[in-house]
């Protein structure tokens, strides 16, 4: 359990707000709402950035504030305010109104929430070990320092740019049923070398995901820093001396540095509810897995099984109630290669018979309005199944890819492109140095139907990202995705630098 | 201090954080206060909306060392009470007494550049918006809803609004704060089917000056010139961008241009040996790409807001004026944006970053219909999508055509043609560009939440680089 011991934040526990949601809820029922719901959020945020070793920034952050959600007449109203006191959170009550009556006159499609267990007074707490903010900056400082000096070392990096996020949630929720007080702290550090040449340049960063730990994650638990930094220059060095990829077509094994992103943005947002039914239609865009292919539609091959959860320890998307008061579950939504599930709010539940929301709204701070957001989206490895080298020893002409850079995928999630940090040629079943210029391309679901085989628990790893946008107005969520190493055939590959003529 | 006891105006918080600060020591104080509502429809019925007011402080806090170095704390808070100020303060010192020295520290900007503003003077109230502001727009909304219902279209869009109010003080006896305005409307048709689907957005300061049952008419046409399809093949085409996909390639640019990465040989606009390209003929054609903040329509804060140091940003500059910038002069890259340090690290001029962008090209003065009628062969998109570097060495860039792509053949739209990833680097594009028309002000679609304040042109680009075909409809 660490050095809280599983409590809330002391400074946020002591926050009055018991008396502030009273004053919000009670506010809201005398005005009429069908439904009201209210949070506290206090958000820190430590970032650090070093360029070459030298500090470049050191920044804190604190974000709190109320929020008051109601349902008026079967329409949304939503206000926030900052002030943590009741007067704030009677007028963020009275001005939610407003706006939902305001809106009703807009709404043709009443809002109704699927029903959820009453849980009382609950209390969550992620799993780490040392706090960040408990950590002096300057031991924070002089590690990064220490990590960078060790790059800058070998002759071939010509700069190190070193940085880590730390966040510390704390979260108040409560709808007169269940009133949820929960706390996660997430890390992202991120090291990257870059090699100035005569003739041009090229960088690689440390594949190391952000994750739900504490700062034990940077000494030793859950990532070896040292052992990959160590290793890093010599991989750069190579990749400066690497041929060209020839375009075409080859067999893929994917490594979960890689994996994890494509996951991200060809399943876990082509399964959110809201996108398939068109809520996101004028901005994030909807999917291709429309809500009559429930069941039926091939996704992928049949060794693809892709689950949606918010239970996993150290997960980014992980939490015991989400923000309409709905327990973290885990459940399917691609099963043997078939669409099975999406991901739900109580609101997406309620309107297409699932009877119970999976937990899946939240909003990113107290100034938004909850969003049917991603859960940790995860391909299951096989059990007993293959390490990566045995993957490897499956293809005779092809490209091993590590580490995740660009992305990008159409607003249907058909068509998108990657690229990474590492391309290593397989040729007979064996690496045979590395390649440049290497991008991936493919529609989702000949991509996932062209997987052949998942690797085995061994090689599982947990990736992520802590910048999720969706939403007008925007919102980022952080999320995890869990991916063994897999291998997929005959894959478009570009050569990006014939794509830049 | 304000009648409530528990707010304090942001002058006032800045005086007491100043007062605070140790005595002999260096403080920037920086108080923001924003308000916004917000509006969302979908399938012709709202979904979401709400109205949201944040106050936040950060202070800055600079330990001057014997050695001549600094150290330097930074804390921002959000809903401080006056009770609290101190306790800030406090903080942000003590992290500066603890910190390693800043690669950046250098003198504040002294006090005899003068206070500035935007058309506020220092001590007046913030500015503010609230759901008000949607009065006539949302009845107009309503009344188009309902027409586009009858109609049988759906229409999809966000309207949003807000006002943000800086104000920065220093140990040094500056005084600056600004007043920034800003609202968006974007509009998504699509047919009853979902088969076919249209955009359009605008950028506007107050929704005064937009018309939202026009832009539903606009894309009512757009959406009739869908009704033949046409399928292309993956390949490079001659292609129309319309002003908003030239603002979304060239903001990235933009953001791709600063002075440190570029001197430091790692980015596509560094000289390969050492060096920058700044003096490089980048265009053909005598494109002007300048930010300004006086720009009408456009207006942003004029002065350097840093609430911590970047790449190039530099907190010590907080208060610095951000006149207007040249970056492409008659096609030749002229200026790239930095810090007072990051330019004594490349030896280029100090030219901070501002919060517009615009393209012109002098003497063009021809609308996007006129250059769709001098086509013979070419593909007219509507905007683009999912914009990701690729490569920085090129700045290649890959994304998406989105809501519309058209065969103009002979003059004329042709039919509806499916969507393409793209892959181009805005700097090759450039390269390419055979035809300006008239700049307007526009709504980039991709990273309209991020910059909105661009005055763009159409262009007319030669074998624009469309990797593959896209189902997405």
């Amino acid at each position: 359990m660490g050095d809280h011991d599983g409590r809330i934040d002391a400074e946020f526990a002591a926050l009055p707000l018991t008396n502030l949601a009273d004053a919000a809820l009670d506010a809201a029922r005398t005005l009429g709402a069908d439904h009201a719901d209210f949070r506290v959020e206090r958000v820190r945020g430590q970032r650090i950035a070093l360029s070459d070793g030298k500090l470049q920034s050191l920044s804190d952050g604190d974000d709190s504030g109320l929020a008051v959600r109601v349902i008026v007449d079967g329409t949304w109203g939503f206000a926030a305010a900052v002030d943590l006191t009741p007067e704030a959170a009677r007028d963020a009550a009275r001005h939610a109104f407003e706006v939902a009556k305001v809106a009703a006159a807009m709404n043709t499609e009443r809002i109704d929430l699927a029903p959820e267990p009453a849980y009382g007074d609950v209390t969550w707490v992620s799993a780490y070990d040392i706090d960040p903010f408990t950590v002096s900056p300057k031991d924070k400082v002089d590690l990064l320092a220490a990590w960078s000096a060790g790059l800058l070392a070998h002759p071939v990096v010509s700069h190190a740019d070193a940085s880590v996020y730390q966040v510390k949630e704390c979260k108040f929720y409560t709808d007169g049923s269940t009133t949820a007080t929960q706390q996660r702290v997430r890390l992202h550090p991120q090291l990257e070398a870059t090699a100035v040449t005569e003739t041009g340049f090229d960088d690689m960063r440390t594949l190391a995901p952000p994750a739900g730990r504490g700062w034990e994650y940077l000494t030793g638990t859950g990532w070896d820093f040292p052992a990959e930094l160590a290793e890093l220059p010599e991989f750069l060095a190579a990749k400066l001396r690497a041929p060209s990829v020839e375009p075409g077509r080859y067999d893929l094994v994917i490594d979960p540095s890689n994996l994890w992103l494509t996951i991200h943005e060809s399943v876990g947002h082509a399964t959110e509810l809201d996108r398939a039914l068109g809520y996101e239609a004028a901005y994030a865009g909807t999917s291709f897995a429309t809500f009559d292919k429930l069941g039926n539609l091939q996704y992928g091959s049949p060794v693809m099984n892709i689950v949606g959860d918010r239970t996993a320890v150290h997960g980014l998307a992980t939490i015991g109630y989400d923000d309409e008061g709905v327990a973290g579950q885990s459940w399917d939504l691609i099963s043997g290669g078939i669409l099975v599930g999406y991901q739900l709010d109580r609101r997406m539940a309620q309107l297409k018979g699932f009877g119970r929301s999976n937990g899946c709204a939240f909003a990113d701070s107290p100034g938004h309005m909850p969003l049917q957001r991603m859960a940790n989206v995860s391909l299951k490895p096989a059990p007993n199944g293959p390490s990566a080298d045995e993957l490897i020893a499956g293809v005779e002409n092809g490209v091993y890819i590590l580490g995740d850079k660009s992305w990008s995928i159409d607003m249907q999630r058909y068509n998108f492109q990657f690229t990474g940090q590492r391309f290593f040629r397989i040729r007979n079943g064996r690496l045979d140095g590395q390649l440049k210029d290497v991008a991936y391309q493919a529609t989702t679901t000949d991509f996932w139907n062209s997987m052949e085989a998942v690797g085995g628990p061994q090689t599982y790893v947990l990736g992520g990202a802590f910048n999720c946008g969706k939403g007008q107005p925007g919102q980022v969520a952080p999320v995890s995705h869990g991916a063994p190493a897999a291998l997929f055939r005959q894959v478009r590959v570009l050569n990006t630098a014939e794509e830049g003529k | 201090m304000s009648p409530n006891e528990s707010v304090a105006t942001p002058q006032e918080t800045i005086e007491r954080a100043l007062a605070a600060a140790r005595q002999g020591g260096e403080t920037v104080v920086i108080a923001d206060e924003s308000s916004t509502a917000n509006l969302r429809w979908a399938g012709n019925t709202l979904t979401t909306n709400g109205v949201a007011t944040s106050r936040s402080l950060t202070v800055i806090s600079i330990d001057r060392r014997a050695d001549g170095t600094a150290g330097v704390g930074t804390v921002t808070r959000s809903g401080v009470t006056p009770a609290q100020v101190e306790d800030l303060v406090r903080e942000a010192e003590k992290a500066a007494s603890e910190a390693s020295a800043a690669e950046d520290a250098g003198e504040l900007v002294p006090s005899e550049t003068g206070f500035r503003s935007g058309s506020s003077s220092w001590s007046s109230a913030p500015g503010s918006t609230d759901f008000g502001v949607f009065r006539s727009f949302s009845s107009a909304l309503g009344e188009t809803l309902r027409a586009a219902e009858a109609a049988g279209r759906k229409l999809y869009g966000f309207a949003e609004h807000g006002v943000n109010s800086t104000f920065v003080g220093t140990s040094a006896g500056l005084r600056a704060r600004y007043d920034q305005p800003a609202g968006r409307l974007e509009l998504n048709a699509k047919s009853a089917d979902l088969t076919r689907s249209a955009w359009a957005g605008a950028s506007t300061r107050n929704f005064a000056d937009v018309d939202v049952a026009a832009m539903d008419a606009s894309l009512a046409e757009r959406l009739s010139w869908q009704s033949r399809r046409v399928e292309l093949a993956a390949g490079r085409y001659e292609t129309l961008l319309p002003p908003t996909a030239v603002a979304d390639m060239l903001v990235y640019m933009y953001w791709s241009a600063g002075a440190r990465d570029a001197g430091e040989g790692r980015t596509v606009f560094s000289r390969p040996g050492g060096g920058t390209r700044v003096g490089e003929r980048l265009a053909t054609l005598p494109l002007d790409l300048f930010s300004d903040p006086s720009y009408s329509g456009l207006e942003c804060v004029p002065f350097v807001v840093a609430h911590a140091s970047g790449r190039d940003s530099s907190v010590f500059d907080n208060g610095l004026p951000s006149p207007r910038a040249s970056w492409v002069s008659g096609g030749t890259l002229s200026a790239l944006h930095g810090s007072r340090y990051s330019a004594g690290l490349t030896g280029l001029p100090v030219t901070p970053a501002v919060d517009n962008l615009i393209l012109n090209a002098p003497g063009a003065s021809a609308s996007l219909e006129q250059m769709i009628a001098s086509t013979r062969r070419g593909l007219l998109l509507t905007c683009l999508w999912y914009i990701r570097m690729v490569d920085p060495q090129t700045l290649l860039l890959t994304g998406l055509t989105r809501d519309g792509v058209y065969l103009v053949e002979d003059g004329e739209v042709v039919g509806a043609v499916n969507n393409f990833r793209y892959n181009e680097s805005p700097v090759g594009m450039l390269s390419r560009v055979v035809e300006v028309g008239a700049t307007e002000q526009t709504l980039p679609r991709e990273w309209g939440d991020y910059f909105n304040r661009t005055a763009m042109p159409p262009l007319r680009i030669e074998a624009f680089n469309m990797s593959s075909v896209s189902q997405a409809s």
